[in-house]
């Protein structure tokens, strides 16, 4: 009985999602169809994922580590450091 | 390290001021376009809103991320900086990314995706909120670089080592930030007016889109033009702000070595290369013309103020004002030095004292610290000529900058009128003068940023920390690779720009869609 109810549910709300005039599938059938419809903007997303692909997987990985927390585990740590440094270059 | 670090950071902020400026001004070009399409109904505004939004369309895109590898260095390069302010930057930078981006990602795709798909009103909200999102994200990274410029709110804590905010109202409102944000936004309305209407002059002198193109000369040179005035009036505060707060940046400024009462302001001039010091007994100027009394006016309202030059600055003994607007007679740059070393040195032996837990010497040496801490930066200066910043590039940056905002004022009155009168086309030489005007627009802006950041070398945080403190112990070699890594990257997406917007310029404005 309890599988059911839960089957009958599930069939439900999926219904309800996928109705035409719910907002959520809406907003998703806005962005899909606006994509779809780009020109000149598959050109732009095509050099904007490549530069965040650049940026964020290449630079900021190999290149830009976060000093303090990579050496460091704990704020104590860090501000230990960051005062050791400030007093060693007086 | 501190040289390559600064470059780099000054290459990639150069780069991502190319966009932001052209995103705030363009945006409000194209909404107030909009508008009038809204209110008229008229097609033909829909289609130049929609080509003009194209352009803003492929320089959003290629500026989109620009802003996140200055953060990136804070972590990597300047990681004793990033952590010492890590208090103050953190609010204003989650505040941006959470309101502002948010914002203008959300209604930029429906003011792309959403012509003819949600209803006129809608559209237009979402065009208008797209650049107020913007805007507010250029609040809160200039109110954390106007922190840098005059630090204020905040107390220093001994134990983290941290500045901690404590008025968040006097970091939001403080005046040089005020002042820098508007001054920065109506800057940036100049370079989107000139954008258009360089444009739109090309388009005129190929004999193509006339109509679009008057039509479009016709909003951009209000907009202009009230930039101009208002990033006039706004600068006049900003160079208050900093006579009282940075005075070694306007003894920059202006070349300004022995200050003096009624102290004129140069309007032009050429520095004279052999003066090597300030202390040396070249003359600063081979030539200058000056306006009497204007930088004493300027700078204190006041005909007769005395303005303090390099020399004064450095040997103190005159009557000032202090960043905070005490009255005082100036202390030399050695005494500050010594305060900063008592604060660095208290700092030590408070840490020392914490370690060993004796809490009354802890105490004494906090107390000697906070009575110390306004010279706290004076701690690292080795040589005290080190607190004199470029003063050839500062004096010719701000000469570019103030004499590039005049020239606009004077072109965008003119472009008006022969807009107006519909006599443009007889005027080539006007034309090719207003595409000539794009570059120039980004020249004059970029010179602000140099005279800004420029200027308050080797401040990091004026007074408080130098660059030679803040940058990371790490190997110079990784920041020389990352610069030319960037330089490299930045040239490619450039010139994927500026050939993706010259195709579309060329293509011209499509029918209405």
């Amino acid at each position: 009985m309890d599988i059911a109810i839960f089957v009958l549910t599930l069939y439900k709300v999926t219904t309800y999602l996928i109705m035409k005039n719910n907002p959520v599938v809406s907003v998703i059938r806005f962005y899909y169809e606006g994509f779809r419809g780009m020109k000149l903007g598959k050109t732009l997303w095509l050099v904007i994922l490549i530069k965040l692909f650049i940026m964020f997987v290449v630079l900021k990985i190999f290149f830009f580590p976060n000093i303090l927390n990579s050496r460091f585990d704990t704020k104590e740590q860090r501000s230990e450091y960051v005062g050791n440094e400030l007093i060693e270059r007086k | 390290m501190v040289d390559w670090s600064r470059a780099q950071f000054a290459l990639t902020a150069i780069y991502h001021w190319l966009f932001v400026p052209l995103t705030l001004g363009l945006g409000l070009i194209l909404s107030i376009m909009e508008t009038v399409y809204y209110k008229t109904g008229k097609t033909e505004w829909k289609r130049m809103t929609q080509f003009w939004m194209t352009l803003f369309g492929i320089n959003f895109a290629i500026g989109i991320a620009t802003g996140i590898i200055l953060e990136f260095q804070f972590g990597t390069n300047w990681s004793n900086y990033s952590w010492f302010v890590g208090d103050i930057f953190g609010a204003p930078l989650a505040i941006e990314g959470i309101l502002a981006f948010f914002m203008e990602s959300t209604f930029i795709a429906v003011m792309f995706f959403g012509w003819n798909k949600v209803s006129k009103g809608f559209h237009l909200a979402s065009t208008w909120l797209t650049v107020i999102g913007a805007t507010i994200s250029a609040i809160w990274i200039l109110v954390a670089n106007a922190w840098m410029q005059f630090p204020d709110g905040m107390t220093f804590n001994p134990i983290t080592v941290r500045n901690e905010m404590t008025d968040f109202w006097s970091v939001l409102f403080s005046p040089v930030a005020i002042n820098k944000f508007f001054h920065t936004v109506t800057s940036s309305w100049i370079i989107g007016a000139a954008f258009v209407i360089g444009i739109s002059s090309w388009f005129i002198l190929k004999n193509r889109e006339l109509a679009l193109a008057r039509k479009s000369i016709q909003i951009a040179v209000i907009i202009g033009f009230a930039g101009t005035v208002l990033a006039i009036y706004t600068g006049d505060g900003s160079a208050r702000q900093v006579a009282q707060k940075q005075p070694m940046k306007l003894a920059a400024m202006e070349g300004l070595y022995n200050g003096k009462t009624s102290n004129g302001l140069v309007l032009i001039g050429m520095l004279n290369p052999a003066k090597k010091s300030y202390d040396d007994a070249a003359k600063p100027f081979l030539f200058r013309v000056e306006i009497p009394y204007a930088l004493s006016y300027l700078s204190f309202r006041d005909f007769k103020a005395f303005v303090p030059g390099i020399t004064d600055l450095m040997n103190g003994g005159y009557a000032g004002i202090t960043a905070r607007g005490k009255q005082e007679t100036t202390i030399s740059v050695d005494e500050k030095m010594v305060r900063g070393r008592k604060a660095l040195q208290a700092l030590a032996d408070f840490k020392r004292a914490k370690k060993a837990n004796n809490d009354s010497l802890a105490t004494v040496n906090r107390l000697i610290l906070e009575k110390n801490y306004d010279y706290f930066g004076y701690g690292f200066i080795k040589d005290k000529k080190e607190v004199i910043p470029n003063v050839a590039l500062t004096f010719y940056a701000f000469r570019i900058m103030v004499l590039l905002g005049f020239f606009f004022l004077v072109f965008f009155v003119l472009l008006w009128y022969m807009n107006h009168k519909d006599t443009l086309k007889n005027h080539k030489w006007l034309l090719w003068l207003s595409v000539l005007a794009i570059p120039l627009a980004y020249i004059c802006s970029e010179s602000g940023w140099i005279v800004a950041e420029v200027g308050r070398q080797p401040w990091v945080i004026q007074d408080i920390m130098p660059t030679f403190a803040a940058v990371s112990n790490i190997e110079v070699g990784s920041v020389q690779t990352t610069f030319f890594l960037f330089a490299i990257l930045f040239a490619v997406l450039l010139i994927a720009e500026v050939s993706i917007m010259i195709k579309t310029i060329k293509k011209g404005p499509e029918d209405v869609h």
